[in-house]
């Protein structure tokens, strides 16, 4: 084991660090968070910039556009457009992390060519149509239904936990095309535009007062066939490759950004004067040890997944523990501030209570714990 | 960057694991422990195998293997819960004449002293160095019921001064390294209970089914596992920077990796316990004796709350 860096990797990060100090003096402020068509704009265009630098797609194979760099480049990556706090993936999530991706690696010629290099420009906003109000974390129970009718699918059904759907232009949608199938065989997914007549998108109000979720309503929305991933039927499996992509690198910068809070929870607690309290010291030493831990944790995920090509349980591990330490961070940064601070236009605090999501999304804790339990330790499923 | 196991690091796991597998049976260590004896053979074993000349140079008798070699080597001795003082004998290789070497901090109060009259000699530190003691020359008491019953101990009042074999910077050193390698046997202790709660779980039928199938039981393992891990990342990153910048550079890095393994296997050997219901609280079965290593080794060379101490004030 080690941590040297390759002359290569070395390279590479001096050339993202040079080009980042060349184009964020020129960005346009961030727009506000509730401006949802200000912020499509903002991470279209930051998407167009990465791509036209050739940072488009930094892991995505070279013939789909991409710098098939590697995990570990991924990684020096991320490192370097937080270490200058430069924008994120933003609205872009689900289309640059899940279904360009997926596409990559299960879509036709056809819809490839249609939507790789689009979302590549920063052309395209995708959203994700999985969870539904009675299908959460028992995801293949859902019940939204696509019937065959020629060459197209009519789907009818509700969708929940909408990311970012009213500024989307397409939607990952996983639907039931086969009801009287078992259980995970009866799925396809399916690339829904969301310009089609039946869909109504209706923001939902999360507990930080956001409206980044939506429910998505659809009835009778005609799909053409030749729009579903994958056969008739193996959407579940298409679904599970999406979620490989998901594990992968995703919290990182929300781990490197954690040390920035940590700073600031330092610099407070010691003009309280409550670093000389051993309780609110040792806490706070034991956020920097796990810091350091989960830092660790996810050098050795990435050298992993370089070794074997695809990444591992590791992400599960990971995302159990950072949502624990990001919990704890934020009780004690409550802990140090003065009470004037306690208002939801805090940030802190609006961070805090939007890191409660992260032991819900992607996965809650509970079903990470029944992967990694029966996966990676092999006990037996309950049922 | 590659913070996986290289081939050689690999190859001296499955080496150590085979050889502890083999040689280390906890009744009969229980055994020795009552006559308060250390298993000699098993020492000379490890010390063939090159344990505890692992990092000496190979010009100097040793194998001429880093930091990372050593905590995968001793991730290994903390699994099998072989008894002595591992961390101490290998930090005196090329120092410190003696087959089995005992190490204890100076400090104010009366000193708890392991293995004092298996060790053929023992090492003090304190701010201001390292000291050589004959440990026929401490008066001691010995301690009817030591914590760890497989770590046998003295109470000693008062420590000779011993003859001086090094300054400060030797005396932290000896700390730092003996901070991380007991980091890598807390973490063995971590994973061997984890493996041990899992096979239980696994083994172990109430309502008809494996216990290990009840998601309430379940967590409790995949949570072991999740510490074990965070320790595990924690250590390695620690150990490849002890080598590639020095032992100083890597002062932060085994603060935080000794709080993540002594944390992990204390609530590890807690956790085993609860898996294990009724009998894990017996002296036979095994668990309790993951606890009370785990419990000894956290307080060895600076316990996790001191590290978190420091890592708040760094």
């Amino acid at each position: 084991m080690d941590l040297h860096a390759t002359p290569e990797d070395e390279t590479f990060r001096r050339e993202v660090a040079d080009w980042l100090q060349t184009v964020l003096p020129a960005l346009p402020p961030q727009p506000a968070a509730d401006d949802w068509s200000g912020r499509r704009a903002f991470d279209l265009a930051w998407q167009r910039q990465l791509f036209e630098a050739g940072l488009g797609g930094v892991s995505w194979p070279k013939e789909f556009g991409g710098l098939d760099a590697s995990p570990t480049q991924h990684l020096v990556f991320l490192e370097e457009l937080e270490r200058v706090r430069a924008p994120g993936v933003g609205v872009l999530f689900v289309a640059l992390l899940h279904a360009g991706p997926t596409l990559i690696a299960e879509g036709t010629e056809a819809q490839r060519a249609r939507h790789v290099p689009a979302i590549l420009r920063g052309e395209e906003v995708w959203c994700q149509g999985f969870s539904e109000p009675d299908a959460g974390s028992d995801l293949a129970s859902l019940r939204t239904r696509a019937v065959r009718d020629g060459d197209s699918y009519v789907i009818s059904g509700q969708k929940v936990w909408t990311s970012n759907a009213q500024v989307a232009d397409y939607c990952e949608l996983l639907v039931c095309t086969d009801p009287a199938a078992p259980r995970h065989r009866g799925l396809s997914w399916l690339i829904m535009p969301m310009d089609a007549p039946g869909v109504t998108v209706r923001p939902l109000r999360t507990m930080t007062g956001s409206e980044e979720f939506s429910e998505l309503f659809l009835d009778e929305v005609r799909v053409p066939a030749s729009n579903r991933v994958g056969g008739e039927g193996d959407g579940w499996r298409v679904a599970m490759v999406t979620f490989g992509f998901e594990r992968g690198t995703g919290f990182v910068r929300e781990l490197l950004e954690s040390q920035e809070l940590m700073h600031d929870l330092r610099a407070t607690a010691q003009a309280a004067g409550l670093l000389a309290d051993a309780g609110v010291r040792r806490s706070f030493g034991r956020l920097v040890g796990t810091y350091d831990a989960l830092w660790a944790l996810t050098q050795r995920n990435v050298s992993s997944a370089a070794r074997s090509g695809v990444p591992g349980l590791g992400g599960s591990i990971f995302k159990l523990a950072y949502s624990q330490f990001r919990d704890d961070l934020g009780e004690l940064s409550m802990l140090v501030q003065p009470p004037s601070r306690r208002t939801m236009a805090d940030p802190q605090l609006l961070g805090h209570c939007h890191a409660i999501s992260t032991a819900i999304a992607a996965g809650t804790s509970q079903v990470q714990r029944n992967i990694i339990g029966e996966r990676l330790l092999g006990l037996p499923k309950e049922r | 960057m590659d913070l996986q196991l290289d081939d050689i690091e690999a190859e001296l796991q499955a080496g150590v694991r085979q050889l502890c597998e083999q040689r280390v049976s906890l009744p009969a260590l229980l055994d020795l422990a009552t006559h308060r004896q250390l298993d000699r053979s098993l020492w000379d074993a490890l010390g063939a195998m090159g344990v505890f000349s692992l990092r000496l140079e190979a010009a100097a008798g040793g194998v001429g293997l880093g930091t990372t070699e050593a905590v995968v080597v001793y991730e290994e001795l903390g699994r099998s819960l072989a008894p002595g003082p591992l961390v101490a004998t290998h930090l005196a290789a090329g120092l410190v004449t003696g087959t089995v070497v005992g190490s204890v901090e100076r400090t104010d109060g009366p000193a708890i002293v392991e293995h004092l009259t298996a060790s053929d000699a023992l090492v003090v530190t304190d701010p201001d160095g390292l000291w050589l003691v004959e440990p026929t020359s401490v008066s001691a008491q010995p301690v009817d019921a030591p914590m760890d019953p497989l770590t046998p101990t003295h109470i000693v009042d008062r420590l000779p001064q011993g003859e001086q074999l090094g300054g400060p910077a030797e005396s932290a050193r000896w700390i730092l390294g003996g901070r991380l390698l007991t980091a890598a046997l807390l973490l063995g202790v971590s994973a061997r209970a984890t493996d041990a709660a899992r096979d239980y779980a696994l083994a172990r039928e109430q309502f008809g089914r494996p216990i290990g199938t009840f998601q309430a039981v379940k967590h409790l393992v995949v949570d072991m596992l999740v510490r074990t891990e965070l320790a595990r990342s924690a250590i390695y990153a620690a150990a490849a920077t002890l080598d590639e910048a020095g032992t100083d550079a890597g002062r932060l890095a085994i603060a935080s990796a000794k709080l993540a393994a002594g944390t992990a296997a204390v609530a590890n050997g807690k956790a085993c316990i609860q898996v294990h219901g009724g009998v894990g609280f017996t002296w036979e079965a095994e668990p309790h004796l993951y606890l009370k290593r785990a419990w000894a080794l956290d307080a060895a060379f600076g316990s996790a709350h001191e590290q978190a101490d420091e890592l708040a004030l760094r």
